[in-house]
């Protein structure tokens, strides 16, 4: 079994290749990227029944990263996790590549289950794959990882609605609780607060962690979901976490790091890449 | 038409256990036998037509066959994104009803037309765009739709359509029924308004005007064999649409018409005016402030092969 110590080195690892990729990729997004990234990880590495030979297996448990834009750190997981070779993110970002900002559909990337990009998208399909597993009497868990400001599209309070409606147990949503919106304060934009007690008031079993603790992330996810509802997790995350002058710094929404910030980054995260 | 769709999707549903119905809290009773027969392949999605869509489209790509209802403008442009997004991008077999389609529901005001739905599905990629004339075509049109690995449109009334007299039952995705053969003109029409185009024929021939008619019953992709032939074949093609003059039946085949070359055929087109409708009406009313009856199209096309 993976310990913490290794899954909190490979979210080092995973930062810093994100941050090496902005710079040789020209690709934004690079905060949203950051504060989700020990999410993923512990997800992709611990918790999610996947099999990368086997990507589209009926029985595996489905990730959607609902806000897109931090396509970058998935398609480095995703690598990293088996489903591709990491050579491929070679090709980021170039002319007829398939790595671009937001993550393409499934047929045109193995482990992506679905394309994202349009914010209050993920939710919505996540709930039909969670009651497709209904349907059809599997066990698969489906995982959402939605922004705070993705909060704001009216589609993620439908879905929310209507998991908790059809009692739909094996949906799990993370929200990635960064404070941070494309160009704002979250909260200052749409009050999201009380987070916790608002999905709690759609009907979901809610809870609140510190979503860049590994520790954390690890025993809440370990806890089985015995109930009926639907489970949010609201991640207090930093934008921008890992590196001291990209954190809670709103500016890395769409800066992209130049050659000595990366160096500067990596010594931080103590990663030699 | 509805009647016949819960009853055809009833059917369909026994015989394919991936097949899921969603509907957008619509459909009172109609679907008391699909429920009994199909049990937890229903869902009541509520009044959340976004949220619908992205389900359908998850239900899809984990492998299901989801078919969603709900009044026209609701499950197309109130959630043309996730149409666009999560069915279309995806490419995924989710089959979109769009019941009370055009003037339909004239007497519920602009808030529950649908003039522009066709022009719309059009330009999005990989969707099947299907406007049946009657419950014969519906039914076919859905058992068509089913067998489809992408997503797909259909159009359908309300209630009580008439069903248009044909002399062969055979469909085919993509390929316009020759409902009645003619020399003169050629009356290419699409969807409910079908019965109305017949009668318009039928006074033309009282004038002594020979008419073909086509139940163009697919908008996407469109018939171009059948184009091909009329439009080398007659020197006035007349479209028939309850929907906008722009982007439906008529835009589809004044684009093609437009790039062909050598062709001297004309096109004379009935659709609903660019104006929303301040007057409460019947279908009957709407249809005929919009100069959707079988006198005007004949009188026009009269006038028009006069002036050719």
């Amino acid at each position: 079994m993976i310990n913490l110590t290794k899954l909190e080195s490979l979210a080092s690892e995973l930062r810093a290749q994100i941050i090496e990729n902005s710079h040789t990729s020209n690709t934004p997004h690079l905060g949203s990227c950051l504060s989700c990234v020990d999410i993923l990880v512990a997800l992709y590495f611990k918790f999610l029944k996947i099999n990368p030979k086997k990507p589209q297996s009926i029985d595996r448990d489905r990730f959607i990263l609902s806000k897109g834009h931090a396509a970058p750190a998935l398609f480095h997981v995703l690598a990293k996790r088996g489903f591709f070779p990491e050579k491929d993110l070679e090709s980021y970002g170039q002319d007829g590549g398939i790595f671009a900002e937001h993550p393409p559909t499934p047929e045109h990337l193995p482990g992506i289950e679905a394309a994202t990009g349009s914010l209050g998208h993920g939710l919505p399909m996540g709930l039909g794959m969670a009651l497709a597993a209904r349907v059809q009497d599997k066990n698969y868990k489906v995982y959402v990882v939605l922004g705070d400001g993705e909060c704001n599209e009216g589609s993620v309070w439908e879905a929310a609605m209507m998991a908790a409606g059809q009692k739909v147990g094996n949906l799990i949503v993370f929200v990635d609780f960064n404070k941070w919106q494309a160009t704002d304060r979250s909260e200052e934009v749409m009050a999201l607060e009380p987070f916790v007690d608002k999905w709690k008031a759609f009907g979901w079993d809610a809870c609140e962690i510190d979503g860049n603790d590994m520790g954390q992330i690890v025993e809440k996810l370990s806890k089985e979901n015995k109930t009926d509802k639907p489970l949010a997790i609201v991640a207090h995350t930093v934008k921008g976490k890992g590196v001291s002058f990209m954190e809670d710094n709103n500016n890395w929404h769409y800066r992209i790091p130049n050659a000595e910030e990366v160096l500067a980054a990596k010594k931080e995260l103590g990663v030699d890449l | 038409m509805r009647n016949a769709f819960a009853d055809e999707v009833t059917k369909l549903g026994q015989s394919d256990q991936r097949l899921m119905l969603l509907s957008g809290d619509i459909g009172n009773r109609l679907f008391d036998k699909f429920k009994e027969k199909n049990k937890n392949r229903y869902f009541n999605c509520g009044i959340a037509e976004a949220n619908m869509m992205g389900v359908a489209a998850g239900m899809a790509l984990s492998g299901l066959k989801p078919i969603i209802y709900t009044i026209t403008p609701f499950t197309t442009t109130r959630c043309f994104e996730q149409i666009r997004v999560d069915a279309c991008y995806h490419n995924v077999p989710v089959i979109i009803i769009g019941t009370g389609s055009g003037l339909s529901y004239a007497q519920l005001g602009p808030t529950h037309h649908s003039c522009e739905d066709l022009a719309i599905f059009r330009t999005l990629p990989n969707i099947t765009v299907l406007a049946p004339a009657d419950e014969v075509e519906l039914r076919q049109c859905l058992r068509a739709a089913l067998k489809l690995n992408g997503p797909s449109y259909i159009r359908i009334g309300k209630k009580g359509e008439e069903i248009i007299p044909k002399t062969n039952n055979s469909f085919e995705i993509g390929r316009s029924i020759k409902v009645r053969d003619g020399s003169d003109v050629c009356l290419v029409g699409t969807g409910t308004i079908m019965p109305i185009v017949l009668k318009a024929a039928q006074m033309l021939e009282k004038e002594g005007i020979s008419s073909r008619v086509e139940s163009c019953h697919t908008i996407k992709p469109l018939d171009l064999q059948m184009l091909e032939s009329i439009s080398l074949k007659f020197s006035l093609i007349v479209t028939i649409e309850e929907h906008s003059k722009i982007g439906g039946l008529a835009g589809a085949i004044s684009e093609w018409l437009a790039i062909q070359k050598n062709r001297g055929t004309r096109l004379l087109s009935f659709g609903t005016e660019d104006e929303f409708m301040h007057e409460v009406g019947s279908q009957d009313y709407a249809r005929e402030k919009n100069g959707l009856t079988s006198k005007n199209i004949a009188t026009k096309v009269l006038q028009s092969l006069k002036e050719s």
